[in-house]
């Protein structure tokens, strides 16, 4: 099949190769597990569960709190030692739920047991998925029930399963691809069922031929599934551009996938679906890589959530010397922590560690208006004037230069011959100008009816 | 306590490429004309160029030192702009010209609005131009080449004469220090394409915009357009230098790929009507340095529309 992309973009060099070849090997938790009570985009959860109390494993400890919120689930059995706000390693505090193993791994009633999908009910399935707890587990953590609860089912034409993988260094979902094919597959078919007129798509990034092969292999001869190759360039899986290359169909901040017929669900999520609705396990470990040209021996282990990330630097054999920098996820999107205690959670794809800072290094200088960011956005934007708008707090045409439209995707950054802090700028911005429209609509609903005070 | 990392917002990696890197391979593309300069025009060129250079780079560093500012002649863009202004002068010029030319070139046009990137003009053209008003007689005073005291090309076509294509090519005629030889140009233009730093839509739409609005004004005005006239204004004169090396400074040209089609044309056009209407044989000095002054408003008018927005969601 012809493979497929989209304008712009760049590409940084990969790193891949370190952990592609290695297999994923389950971990064991040793010291105390601790589950924040935001993993996800939304509504942090309620903590369900007080110090003392014992839980199980598939205990649900954090009950969603609101429509875009999700559970949060015990992935061991133990006791409840504490519920406290704890650093999320950029300084941000959550409240927590911190557990003590008893390496028992005693189940709720009913744990792990299969279930013939096709029996269940739309409701049934949507259900199931809501209670497990699953989120995009690219990295964003959007609450994949919310994801699925489209106006209406029978518009949708593309279930489109996002394994791009476009990040540099990370393989934890290469190694899912091809070590759990099966599983892949079955996830998507569950979601076709609640999609009764959708074609379903592996998009999947040609880097890994391996992957796109076995994902064919299993897929042959299905008429609702196909893969569908994608050049590598980052960020080939952002959400409008993955939906641009499978379907030419153009998303903005002003159109939500389902809009334009589409759902796009993260590939290590497609497997939790199937986990969660074929053997009734909610989402309580995931894959992540450990790795960087700091890493001993670079790994994808099998963790359950909430192991604490240093234990698994330690399991691939610890640093090489003392780092400058550990990112969870990639190094394009991942955000930086200032230490090891802090957990695996639902959206941890990658544990990267580098010796060197090189982007903090170098100093930014003046802009020379090579234009490159502008080549490279895949949005089409021009990062160098709203930056410069940015700076000089001019939301309003910061907005009508079409700011908004950002993924922060930091392929402007990464290209900027300056090192200018382009993204960077740009989100900061981004996120202002949304606090403001939200505390405006917020101050609106307040007011006597028919408010207006010379808005527009 | 235990060691913190570092904690930044993402990206955490970066490309390779640095001002400074790109700086250098435009200086290296300038190597081949340059050097043909020297070997065409002697040891004069050589030291006309190196005074240049020397004069853009030290007025950079006096004004960042008097102003206390942070020194950024590490970033080669004066020594750009000194090689560019060299480019542009006549080997016969007096040792003060260039000095002079790159004390404008820096300080007034590019330090005073703002440093790199704010200067509103191509800094190494305007200054050409400011000399070529102050000092009209020093900055056309041709230079003879192999003993032989000749106009330049385009003096020579302006006078109904024709100078064979091929003396054009390699570039022994008379004419400014870097802009005689069209094979040397066209090497430099080549690394700079190669090495990602230009691309080749600038220089193309300028050239192909001059060769058509040249036979236009010159089938107005009545003149034998045959294409050899045509071949001619493109490879004699500063036309193709100037295309490859000063219409694609990045800080005077728009970033957006239309907005590039658009200032390209114009600078085609102004060439055209400048050569074959105004009073000197020369036109493209003053065609790119107009056309810079037009970017900002070719720039607003070709903002791209962002992705997935309908043209009524785009606010603008």
């Amino acid at each position: 099949m012809k493979t497929r992309s989209f304008k712009g973009g760049v590409h940084p060099a990969g790193g891949k190769e370190m952990s592609s070849g290695s297999q994923i090997v389950r971990l064991e938790p040793k010291g105390e597990l601790i589950f924040p009570m935001l993993q996800h985009i939304g509504a942090p959860a309620t903590p369900a569960v007080k110090p003392g109390d014992r839980v199980l494993l598939g205990s649900v400890i954090g009950r969603a709190s609101g429509f875009v919120s999700c559970n949060i689930i015990s992935s061991v059995s133990g006791t409840v030692k504490r519920v406290e706000p704890i650093d999320n390693g950029a300084g941000t505090m959550i409240e927590s739920v911190v557990i003590e193993s008893d390496s028992e791994y005693e189940a709720v009633e009913g744990f792990g047991d299969p279930r013939d999908y096709d029996r269940l009910s739309k409701d049934e399935i949507r259900r199931i998925i809501s209670e497990a707890g699953l989120v995009g587990m690219g990295g964003a953590g959007f609450p994949t029930s919310v994801k699925l609860a489209v106006k209406d089912d029978s518009l949708i034409d593309y279930v489109i399963v996002n394994g791009a993988e476009c990040e540099p260094y990370i393989t934890c979902d290469h190694r899912l691809m091809l070590e759990r094919t099966e599983k892949a597959v079955l996830g998507l078919k569950i979601l076709l069922r609640l999609f009764e007129n959708a074609k379903g798509v592996f998009a999947v990034e040609n880097n890994k031929p391996d992957a796109i092969g076995a994902l064919g292999e299993a897929v042959r001869g299905s008429k609702r599934m196909y893969v569908q190759p994608l050049k590598t360039k980052y960020p080939q899986g952002g959400e409008r551009v993955v939906v641009n290359a499978v379907t030419g169909r153009r998303l903005s901040s002003k159109k939500l996938p389902s809009e334009l017929g589409c759902v796009v669900v993260n590939l290590a999520t497609v497997a939790a679906v199937a986990d969660a609705v074929a053997y009734s396990t909610p989402l309580v470990s995931r894959i992540v890589t450990v790795t960087g040209e700091d890493i001993k021996e670079p790994s994808n282990f099998e963790v359950p959530l909430g192991t604490a990330t240093g234990e698994l630097v330690e399991a691939a054999g610890g640093f090489l010397e003392p780092p400058k920098k550990i990112i969870l996820g990639g190094p394009m999107m991942g955000s930086s922590v200032s230490g090891l205690n802090v957990p695996v959670t639902k959206t941890t794809s990658c544990i990267l560690c580098l010796k060197n800072d090189g982007a903090a290094a170098k100093e930014p200088s003046a802009c020379i208006r090579c234009g490159r960011c502008l080549d490279v956005c895949p949005e089409r934007l021009m990062p160098a004037k709203l930056k410069a708008l940015a700076d000089r707090f001019d939301y309003g045409g910061f907005e009508n230069l079409g700011g908004l439209e950002c993924i922060g995707c930091g392929s402007c950054t990464y290209i900027c011959p300056a090192k200018r802090r382009l993204s960077q700028s740009i989100t900061a911005a981004k996120r202002q100008v949304l606090a403001d429209k939200r505390a405006a609509a917020q101050k609106r609903s307040l007011e006597p009816s028919g408010g207006k005070e010379g808005e527009k | 306590m235990s060691q913190l990392y570092n904690v930044s917002l993402s990206p955490h990696i970066r490309a390779k490429d640095t001002t400074r890197g790109i700086m250098l391979d435009v200086l290296i593309a300038l190597l081949p004309p340059m050097a043909t300069g020297v070997y065409i025009f002697g040891i004069r060129a050589l030291f006309i160029t190196l005074l240049s250079v020397a004069s853009c780079v030290g007025w950079e560093l006096l004004y960042e030192k008097l102003l206390g500012l942070k020194v950024t002649v590490g970033d080669l863009s004066a020594a750009v702009t000194g090689m560019i202004l060299a480019m542009n002068l006549y080997s016969s010029a007096p040792w003060w010209l260039p000095v002079l030319g790159g004390g404008f070139a820096v300080v007034v046009v590019k330090c005073l609005f703002g440093g790199l990137g704010q200067n509103f003009m191509n800094p190494a053209l305007a200054a050409r131009c400011f000399l070529l008003i102050s000092f009209p007689k020093l900055m056309t005073a041709y230079p003879a080449v192999d003993g032989v005291s000749g106009a330049t090309p385009l003096a020579v076509i302006k006078d109904g004469g024709s100078v064979p294509l091929m003396t054009l090519l390699i570039g022994n005629h008379s004419g400014t220090i870097g802009e005689t030889s069209a094979l040397a140009i066209l090497i430099g233009a080549l690394y700079l394409i190669i090495r990602g730093v230009i691309r080749i839509r600038i220089p193309a739409v300028v050239i192909l915009s001059s060769a058509l609005f040249i036979a236009g004004f010159g089938f107005i005005k009545g003149d034998a357009v045959t294409p050899e006239l045509i071949l001619s204004h493109i490879l004699g004169g500063g036309l193709l230098a100037g295309a490859v090396f000063m219409a694609t400074d990045y800080v005077t040209a728009p970033v957006t790929g239309w907005g590039q089609v658009i200032y390209a044309a114009l600078i085609g056009f102004l060439t055209a009507f400048i050569r074959l209407f105004g009073g000197s044989a020369e036109g493209m000095s003053y065609a790119i340095i107009i056309s810079n002054l037009l970017t900002p408003l070719i720039e607003k008018l070709t903002a791209p529309r962002p992705f997935g927005l309908e043209k009524k969601e785009a606010a603008r």
